[in-house]
């Protein structure tokens, strides 16, 4: 009876600082969004729905989640293929690709700032091989396209590597003599990745699929500093309507929002990238 | 049995130690919490300079404005008090008034009438109620800075010091025909204060009220004249958070902002700048005062304490030593000194010719607003992008938004402020 009491309370300090900090605020947010005037009410939903931002807020949201997070998906698998094929230096290769890891959302937002602002590098360089005369805005709520592509090249910058660590610890577990057969057998490269590899790394790819999309969804340092209010998402609509407009009820409708929809994508991830545990490696 | 106990006990006690362990940073001390003068020169001059010789040596903590809101709210819900003194802007200090989470300090506002702080900025510290809630602590207002290079481009006849937005309009234009820039700029980004320029210059300028006159036509057809001007303004506004920044790297030649958000600017570059008021319309040239007033949450561990240092902070003396240290203008009766810096100097000059102006109207802060000041912003910022950003006719978004400024209006009850004609009761919405 003791001995099987050990492992519960070994995990109970983990348990009860998650439960404390973040089961506790969930709950209290759940609370908050539906409730106006000390009553329960969808009046914080309604106020949210009817708001100028918020379908742009959706819109943009799984825009540059469906966006990015298949192209990082692809990058990363191919970086990742690619450095199996390396010789020496991989680890300083992998080291090297993982910098943005380290870098904070804003911090990264603020970068890519310094970059494309008006007085930026980019606009330098460019001015410096005379191929602009003047300095060029991507970043203004008139040049949408430029913006978005701004926004997406960041979160691609900093957040690929997350997808690219995981995809590399599961490729790292595939063993070499089962592309060796197969190409024995006369497979071809693309079909030794087809029916091989990406199989076997479906576990993997599935972590990093649940890990990078609900990161995605709830993604604000970088749009917040290249887009400011040009870009309004979720996360920076729940922002304003904590900060500016003080009116934390429907900031906390935004963040039921972004929950139920990180579940929803983990949900789908988890069912469509089912592996059955026969097929496990 | 007896060793799991024991483990538990153990297991609860180390955490209690974690817990309760974190000493409290001499729980004897003064907490002087403020939401001005933060960055750290700023900061430290107010610990070196504006609380020399004060009569009780407080700890001077800041914290930008949404987390202090949090914090004092915290306090007050959990009746655990660390904070003896608050300084913020009256807007900031407001979500207090009607929970009564400051102290009333009328007896001392009765101590310091001969200060000589005029009435209707004591006023302000009423909330429209009968209690003093804070004392004025420091004042400033906004103005209009441009670059030299931009004086030529002036129109004809036009008076610096007496633009009208029609001339701003046109100067904007002349600029953008011979520059083919757009060099207007206004703080129009996530942390810029876009709002009070509606809601105490354009908006009064034009209709000579704020809530009143909201969807009028005045209102309608200033808002396509504003459309108007904001084709020669900088595209990056909506990004812009400090009108400083731009004006000093020359992204912007012609900038509006609050003068804590331009006075980098001027102090780095006096020779650059020209400061000037803000233009007017067919009603008079609207400003609108920034008051920051210092107040004793209910429940303070010191609030005799915090009753001197107030007293110590409103002495003519200590007013003048925070205008040059810090560049806040005082609210009592103190003269300052011929020897500012040229920067400040430059600041003094735009705020006399804005009180001072033969048509000056003045606009008050929102009164009354309690919790609800964020979302009568919003109405304003929201009027702004719909109807400038995305271009959508004025009357629609007018009418539309008017309900929820009416829906405001009628849940707080806030009778009118100056400008706008007084009410009984709620202020309306015509």
């Amino acid at each position: 009876m003791r001995k099987s009491l050990i492992p519960y309370l070994l995990i109970a300090p983990s348990v009860v600082f998650l439960a404390v900090l973040f089961l506790v605020p969930l709950v209290q947010t759940v609370g908050l969004a539906f409730e106006r005037d000390a009553a329960w009410s969808f009046g914080n939903f309604s106020t949210m729905a009817g708001d100028l931002n918020f379908s742009d807020a959706i819109y943009n949201t799984f825009r540059i989640v469906l966006i990015v997070v298949p192209l990082q998906l692809a990058l990363a698998i191919g970086m990742s293929l690619m450095l199996r094929h390396l010789q020496r230096g991989r680890d300083i290769v992998l080291w090297i690709w993982s910098i943005p890891l380290g870098i904070s959302d804003l911090a990264a937002g603020l970068m890519w700032l310094a970059i494309l602002n008006d007085r930026g590098y980019l606009n330098s360089l460019l001015f410096s091989l005379h191929l602009i005369s003047s300095p060029q805005s991507y970043l203004t709520y008139e040049t949408p396209v430029a913006l978005l592509g701004a926004i997406i090249i960041a979160e691609m910058w900093r957040a690929t590597a997350i997808v690219l660590v995981i995809v590399v610890a599961g490729l790292q577990l595939v063993p070499k003599e089962y592309a060796e057969a197969a190409g024995v057998f006369g497979a071809t490269p693309w079909q030794i990745f087809r029916r091989i590899t990406l199989p076997l790394i479906k576990p993997s790819i599935q972590t990093a699929l649940i890990l990078r999309t609900v990161l995605a969804f709830e993604m604000f340092g970088i749009v917040l500093a290249l887009g400011g209010r040009n870009v309004p998402v979720l996360v920076s609509e729940a922002y304003t309507w904590q900060y500016a407009n003080q009116d934390y009820g429907v900031a906390a409708a935004y963040a039921v929002v972004v929950m139920v929809i990180s579940l929803a994508a983990t949900l789908v991830y988890l069912r469509v990238l089912r592996t059955p545990p026969e097929q496990r490696t | 049995m007896k060793r799991r106990s024991l483990i538990l006990r153990s297991t609860l006690l180390a955490g209690l130690a974690v817990l309760g362990g974190t000493p409290r940073a001499h729980a004897e001390d003064l907490v002087f919490l403020s939401t001005q003068l933060r960055p750290i020169e700023e900061a430290t001059k107010v610990r070196e300079i504006i609380l020399k010789g004060a009569p009780v040596k407080p700890v001077y903590v800041v914290d930008e404005p949404a987390p202090f809101t949090v914090r004092l709210q915290a306090e007050l819900a959990t009746n655990r008090h660390t904070t003896s003194l608050v300084g913020a802007l009256h807007g900031e200090l407001q979500p207090f008034a009607p929970t009564g989470g400051l102290s009333p300090l009328d007896d001392l506002a009765k101590q310091l009438t001969d200060r000589g702080i005029p009435d209707k900025l004591m006023a302000l510290g009423r909330f429209g109620g009968e209690h003093q809630l804070y004392i004025p602590w420091m004042q400033a207002t906004y103005f209009m800075a441009a670059n030299k290079q931009a004086l030529p481009y002036l129109p004809k006849g036009a008076d610096i010091n007496a633009l009208t937005y029609d001339q701003l309009a046109e100067w904007g234009a002349n600029i953008q025909s011979a520059t083919g820039k757009r060099m207007i700029g206004f703080p129009a980004g996530p942390k810029g204060l876009m709002h009070r320029f509606f809601e105490g210059f354009l908006y009064p300028s034009y209709t000579g009220g704020v809530v009143t006159p909201f969807r009028s036509e005045a209102a309608e057809a200033m808002w396509v004249k504003f459309e108007d001007l904001w084709k020669t303004v900088n595209p990056n506004s909506t990004n812009y958070n400090f009108m400083q920044e731009p004006l000093l790297s020359g992204d912007v030649w012609i900038g509006f902002d609050h003068v804590a958000r331009l006075l980098d600017a001027l102090t780095q570059k006096p020779d650059d700048f020209v400061t000037f008021p803000a233009p007017s319309g067919p009603k008079g040239r609207a400003y609108m005062p920034v008051i920051a007033g210092l107040a004793i949450p209910t429940g303070a561990p010191d609030p005799k304490g915090a009753v001197e240092l107030i007293k110590h902070l409103i002495l003519p003396a200590t007013q003048i030593a925070t205008a040059q240290a810090v560049g806040f203008f005082p609210v009592v009766n103190a003269a300052l000194p011929p020897d500012l810096s040229p920067g400040l100097k430059l600041a003094v000059s735009a705020i006399t010719a804005t009180q001072g102006a033969k048509d000056a109207l003045p606009s008050l802060l929102p009164l009354g607003l309690g919790s609800k000041g964020g979302e009568f912003d919003k109405v304003f910022l929201d009027t702004f992008q719909l109807v400038v950003l995305r271009g959508q006719k004025p009357r629609a978004v007018l009418d539309k938004q008017a309900e929820s400024l009416r829906k405001i209006m009628t849940d707080t009850a806030a009778p009118c402020w100056s400008p706008d004609a007084p009410s009984i009761g709620a202020c309306p919405v015509q």
